[in-house]
């Protein structure tokens, strides 16, 4: 049988969670700005970076993505005071884990964007897109996600 | 040390002050014992109670609804347990139970801690050995190694786990009456032991645990397969000492925050 090869170039699945009250309104001013950026991301809506729980990067990572972005406001900035002050700590922690466990830091980028920074955004969506690029899609992730097919039970 | 403990256990119980002594009895096999349940002074002739020989974590009985609700219990502690019970009475766990903890020292005679459990702490902090001389060459042997090679590692090492959730029965700690595994929408993890979930329920275990963790080793020790998660958390358990090391007596570091945390990685 013929293999049909798939010549197409990497284009990495890039899953941004973004807090509702800076990030994404500067995602928007991106957009409204007319800023050119890759097209890769996905934009996930979240109240606070304090509701952004660990699972969901986990999620994100076995449903195929390549990277990871989470942006909230700058500190002293959060609309609840603390989100992201805690949400910092949060990661400060998750990432050691991930590390620890062998999964690829580099992939989860952290980010302040406000508001008013949609050049920023902008850039970090362009960064991000270049740095997964070059890194390639995240195969060893999948391959342990493919694991129930590769090992059917039909032997 | 042995006999005092049960002699103490079974004056408690007579005179009424208890009606429950949660502890230790021979095991099956000699030398091991298990946990044991004393509800009279008769029962508390059967307690045994040697530090070397105790090794479950009874810390995990003090919430199960069904064995101390609407009872007076008393918990006989070795430095592990009473570690933990300092950790359940923080996160306020204990409030309503208040047990009495019994502990032995070295001259053998029995200590009753009664609620709040201050003065326990420290008699725990004073006492807490380090940790086994194995871990520690495991973990350094881990952490010397690649990323890539950790994860081969890791997904390997705990390939044969069945999820079986000993692992989170037996800790003390875990003591959420509904875990995120049995939710099931979102299904957060694949409820089939598979290597990637059986990482990820490890992740979530031990990410749970950060800067709670007293490090007792129940975990591994109920794993029927022998998978080295004690490394975990004995890994988080490092590294939030590091990064936040003047926190999380009085709570939880997660819970808490500075302004002044750490934000290099944070572009």
């Amino acid at each position: 049988m013929e293999e049909i090869k798939n010549t197409a170039p990497f284009e990495p699945k890039i899953v941004a969670f973004v807090c509702n009250w800076c990030t994404y309104a500067g995602a928007d001013l991106a957009g409204t700005a007319r800023l050119h950026y890759p097209s890769n991301v996905r934009i996930v809506r979240f109240p606070c970076t304090g509701r952004i729980d660990f699972m969901l990067l986990l999620k994100a990572f076995s449903g195929g993505a390549d990277g990871i972005i989470v942006s909230g406001c700058h500190p002293n900035d959060c609309h609840y005071t603390s989100g992201n002050f805690h949400a910092r700590r949060r990661w400060v922690v998750f990432r050691d884990l991930l590390n620890f466990v062998g999964i690829d830091v580099r992939r989860v980028r952290f980010s302040w964007v406000s508001a008013a920074e949609g050049a920023k955004w902008a850039e970090l969506v362009d960064e991000t897109v270049r740095l997964i690029r070059e890194l390639g899609p995240y195969t060893e992730y999948k391959r342990a996600a493919a694991y129930m097919e590769e090992h059917d039970h039909a032997e | 040390m042995q006999n005092k403990m049960s002699e103490y256990a079974s004056l408690l119980l007579r005179e009424g002050k208890v009606d429950l002594v949660i502890g230790y009895e021979a095991g099956s096999e000699s030398g091991t014992t298990r946990p044991f349940i004393a509800c009279s002074a008769e029962d508390a002739a059967r307690l045994v109670f040697e530090p070397a020989r105790c090794v479950h974590n009874l810390a995990v009985y003090l919430y199960k609804k069904e064995l101390v609700s609407g009872k007076k219990v008393a918990v006989t502690a070795t430095i592990p347990v009473a570690e933990s019970i300092c950790r359940l009475a923080v996160e306020h766990q204990l409030d309503s139970l208040s047990p009495l903890v019994l502990t032995c020292g070295e001259e053998g005679s029995v200590r009753q801690w009664e609620s709040p459990y201050s003065e326990l702490a420290e008699f725990v902090a004073a006492h807490t050995s380090p940790s086994s001389s194995t871990a520690e060459e495991q973990l350094a042997r881990l952490e010397a190694m690649s990323r890539e090679e950790r994860w081969r590692f890791w997904t390997d090492a705990l390939s044969p786990c069945v999820k079986c959730y000993a692992c989170r029965a037996a800790c003390p700690l875990c003591y959420c009456t509904r875990c995120i595994v049995e939710v099931n929408r979102p299904q957060w993890i694949e409820p089939w032991p598979v290597p990637l979930a059986n990482v990820e329920w490890q992740i979530n275990r031990v990410m749970h645990m950060a800067g709670r963790c007293t490090g007792c080793g129940a975990c591994a020790r109920a794993c029927p397969l022998s998978l080295p998660i004690n490394l975990l958390t004995l890994h988080l358990q490092r590294a939030v000492k590091k990064a936040f090391p003047d926190d999380g007596k009085g709570g939880n570091v997660l819970s808490t925050f500075r302004p002044n945390d750490e934000d290099t990685f944070i572009r």
